[in-house]
């Protein structure tokens, strides 16, 4: 998905409950929102952790996480180690979500706004910068 | 160390022999002297002397794995074996270009050599010309890809060498290739120096036309050889891509086609003068373009180019320089040579090759479009597009037919004029040909008219060409191009048809079907080798009569640099290849097997080496009646 | 980084080797396998080096098998699934450029220059009967 582009809806499972639930249905109340794509097994996504918290402060964002072909078991253990920066954990065992999102791998993150917009698409891993630039949008 | 030093100066002092023949030539010229003086001629061979030193002791730092140069420590390694430290030398950047000027000075010298009885000034001006070349290419290496550069300090152990360029077939790629791709070069001084001496006429087409079949040879064997390597190597058991940087060896290859079919009707009958000598010009300049492309790194994204440029534009400029002078050349010296022998019949060998030649061009314009369209519209638009097999198979298929139907009856028409008559025996020529494509697509299952019409022609040409034979005056050259070029179309066409593939994700001891074919996973082992450790899955085919076949493919995980590759296996029968890769699957418990059924195979080989067949007739025929 | 890639696969092969006594697990069934060839054909891998979805065993290639995949069992047309998905990731994921404002000089002008090629050719040829 390119920037300015508005997400189509489709189902996706929540990774503690494993409850199903609609896409468009998630995006609701807040006024961003903050999709990361990441894995336990994915070596920049340990770096990125502390962007991700960063965020987690500003309160206009919803933290999303889309966690990528990854074990339950070990997703947790990387939440408890690295900090949980997500408000909803959302799986996707098969790969299949992030290609609904037109990502290309982990780490991917997405900001989208109150309309479902796409505003902003990091490939890789967030870096000071980005935090810097994703905090100058929610501001305003 | 010294010897990497030796290298540095040899090149420069290459440089400067440049320069020297450069002025020496010029003032001989103007001397008028009838015989090349032995000066000149033995400066072009220092001049290659010390390009070759050059890549001796590049070749000899790979060798030894002399770290304190910069192109051996990023691209070899002390535990790769010595025929990879070698054909390391030129699997870079810097090395390939260094290769680039060994043939580049060394087509001269094969030039002078083989032109002894040519008229003086023509050959000096060749020279004069090919110098400029030369020398843009020795300041090219010198100032962007120096292959001697120093690293300070001295490292212990080297980057490696990318493993899926550690290949025998892709160890000898480079050199194949350059000897054809490079050698247009000649052919480009040489034609700029027959228009200025006034040299364009059927000897000029004798002595170039060697040049001409050299390059075509090579370079059909170096798209040949990468071809095979493609197919093995990358895993999935196609030969062909589209790939841009197939592209670039096809276009010029294309070109040159074109030129021979131009120059042996020069050397007959002194016709197409001009538009030979433009395309000996296109076919140096599509070099250069595919040189830009490949080595300015704007293949891969027009971001590389814009992050290093230096080397894109350097070329770039200097393509553009080359393309002007031959343009002015061109324009000035137009009238002088040219005089228009205008009349061509319908139904003549004459208006065969301007056929050819406007098909073959068209093919090119395809290519050529389809390879630097996107790169326009990136850089223009900032829109990103892929133009892949789909683009190339509708624009192209369809004209193959016309092209194959105009190939199959060009030979057999004669210079000037042809009293057309259809006999007993062409007729039953097509009714055979007929019956035989109707049968070959009601064997494939393919129910498209379309198909059948490209199985016609390509049968046609075949039986065409093959009944030259029973001619009193064969010209083996053509029987052989023709006929390997139709069999390599219906092998191409049978392979992209019946291929057949499965992949399964299964364990050891588990089994598949494809077609009447069991295939058997019956363990796998692991092995150490000195630069990669390798699991090695071992595969039963049981065939329809139950014969047993054996295939081994192999995961490869290299340590310098660390890297897994899939090696394939492929059992080749003359009918089809078997074809199997395997591949781990992350946090399974099974390998991803994928098993194919390659039909005809050996025959794509097969049929290119009998068109280079008909290329080294062409070239050991010594003055006999020639046809096209 | 580079040796923890190593490590990884490492592991992975020893635990590939230890359970090949497990029993196998069945696979999903090969819904239109011939259709989803097709379409992973003319996808180009977005992460690979000039390689096709269908080519690639990538991880973005895996995913994107199944996707296809799920789309053609949940009814999508070839068409649909290919504009959804240059909807997604732009016109550069397929390798069939198709016709459009941006690409209309791509078709046609190969198509031109062999008009203009057999103009003069034919030119030349007629000229004795003039």
């Amino acid at each position: 998905m390119s920037e300015n582009q508005i997400f189509t809806d489709f189902e996706v499972v929540e990774l503690i409950d494993e409850k199903k639930i609609n896409f468009n249905k998630v995006l609701f109340g807040k006024n961003f929102y903050l999709i990361n794509i990441w894995s336990s097994w994915c070596e920049p996504c340990k770096d990125e952790s502390d962007k991700l918290l960063e965020l987690k402060n500003d309160t206009s964002i919803m933290m999303i996480g889309i966690n990528y072909k990854d074990k339950k078991k070990n997703a947790l253990n990387f939440l408890k180690l690295h900090g949980d920066p997500f408000d909803q954990i959302f799986i996707d065992k098969q790969g299949t979500i992030s290609i609904n999102f037109g990502a290309y791998g982990v780490p991917e993150t997405f900001l989208v706004d109150e309309d479902n917009k796409v505003l902003k698409k990091y490939i890789g891993p967030l870096n000071d910068k980005d935090v810097y630039e994703i905090k100058n949008i929610t501001n305003h | 160390m010294v010897i990497s030093q030796l290298g540095y100066y040899s090149l420069i002092f290459g440089l400067l022999t440049s320069v020297f023949i450069f002025f020496n030539s010029s003032i001989q010229l103007k001397k008028n002297n009838l015989v090349i003086s032995n000066k000149t001629f033995g400066l072009i061979g220092f001049q290659f002397f010390f390009v070759f030193i050059s890549f001796i002791s590049l070749i000899y730092s790979f060798i030894i794995s002399d770290f304190s140069n910069e192109t051996v420590y990023n691209n070899s390694h002390t535990t790769k074996p010595l025929f990879y430290k070698i054909t390391g030398t030129w699997g870079n950047h810097e090395g390939s270009l260094l290769l680039w000027l060994l043939v580049l000075t060394g087509v001269l010298l094969g030039f002078i050599f083989k032109s002894r009885n040519e008229p003086n000034n023509y050959r000096l001006l060749t020279t004069l010309f090919h110098q400029i070349i030369v020398i843009g290419f020795f300041i090219f290496v010198l100032k962007t890809s120096n292959p001697f550069n120093e690293i300070f300090p001295v490292q212990k152990e080297g980057l490696g060498l990318n493993p899926i360029l550690q290949d025998p077939a892709l160890g000898i790629h480079p050199p194949i290739l350059y000897l054809g791709y490079v050698g247009t070069s000649i052919i480009f001084s040489a034609a700029l120096a027959s228009m200025i001496s006034n040299y364009v006429n059927k000897s000029w087409a004798k002595n170039i036309k060697f040049w001409i079949l050299f390059s075509w040879i090579f370079l059909t064997g170096g798209i040949l050889l990468g071809s095979i390597w493609a197919y093995y190597e990358l895993g999935w058991g196609g030969f062909w891509f589209w790939d841009p940087v197939e592209n670039v060896s096809l276009m010029p290859w294309l070109s040159l086609t074109a030129l021979l079919h131009c120059i042996l009707t020069l050397e007959k009958r002194e016709f197409f003068k001009k538009w030979t000598i433009v395309l000996c010009i296109i076919t140096f300049a599509l070099s250069m373009v595919g040189t830009f492309l490949v080595r300015s790194g704007i293949l891969n994204s027009v971001h590389t180019f814009a992050n290093d440029p230096s080397r894109g534009i350097y070329i770039l400029t200097f393509l553009l320089v080359l393309v002007l002078l031959s343009f002015v050349i061109f324009i000035t010296y137009e009238n002088k040579n040219f005089t228009q022998k205008s009349e061509i019949f319908t139904l003549s060998k004459e208006t065969a090759v301007l056929i050819n030649n406007w098909f073959i061009l068209y093919f090119l314009s395809v290519v050529l479009i389809g390879t630097i369209y996107p790169i326009f519209l990136d850089v223009i638009l900032d829109e990103q597009i892929s133009v892949g097999p789909p683009f190339y198979n509708k624009l192209i298929l369809p004209f193959l037919i016309p092209f194959v139907l105009f190939m199959s009856i060009g030979p057999s028409l004669k210079w000037i004029k042809t009293n057309f008559k259809i006999g007993v025996k062409s007729f039953l020529v097509i009714v055979f040909t007929l019956i035989l494509s109707l049968i070959t697509v009601y064997y494939i299952g393919e129910k498209n008219i379309f198909v059948l019409l490209l199985f016609v022609g390509f049968f046609y040409l075949l039986f065409k060409s093959l009944d030259q034979f029973r001619e009193k005056t064969k010209n083996f050259a053509q029987i052989f191009s023709h006929t390997g070029f139709s069999l390599l179309l219906i092998s191409i066409l049978l392979n992209s048809f019946s291929s057949k593939e499965i992949v399964k994700n299964i364990q050891v001891g588990e089994s598949f079907t494809l077609k009447n074919e069991k295939i058997i996973f019956k363990k796998i082992a692991v092995e150490k080798e000195k630069n990669y450790e390798s699991i090695i899955g071992f595969f039963e085919v049981l065939d329809e009569k139950n014969k047993i076949i054996n295939l081994q493919p192999e995961i490869r995980i290299y340590n310098e640099p660390e890297m897994a590759t899939s090696e394939a296996s492929i059992k080749t029968t003359l009918f089809k290849d078997r074809f199997i890769t395997i591949n781990i699957i992350k946090d399974q418990n099974f390998f991803n097997v994928r098993y194919q059924h390659k039909p005809f195979m050996i025959w794509i080989w097969i049929s290119t080496l009998i068109i280079m067949l008909g290329g080294m007739f062409a070239i050991f025929r010594k003055n006999k009646e020639v046809n096209i | 980084m580079k040796s923890k890639i190593l490590l990884t696969i490492k592991i992975l092969i020893i635990s590939i080797l230890i359970s090949l006594s497990l029993k196998n697990i069945t696979m999903a069934s090969t819904f239109s396998e011939e259709q989803t060839i097709n379409i992973t054909k003319n996808l180009r891998c977005l992460i690979c080096q000039g390689q096709t979805i269908h080519e690639s065993n990538s991880d973005f290639a895996e995913s994107m098998k199944k996707y296809i995949k799920g789309e053609l069992e949940n009814g999508k047309t070839d068409e649909e699934i290919f504009s959804s998905l240059v909807e997604k990731y732009g016109q550069w994921i397929v390798y069939d450029p198709g016709i459009s404002r941006n690409t209309l000089l791509l078709w046609a002008l190969p198509l031109l220059l062999f008009l203009i090629g057999g103009a003069i050719i034919g030119k030349r040829i007629l000229k004795k009967y003039e």
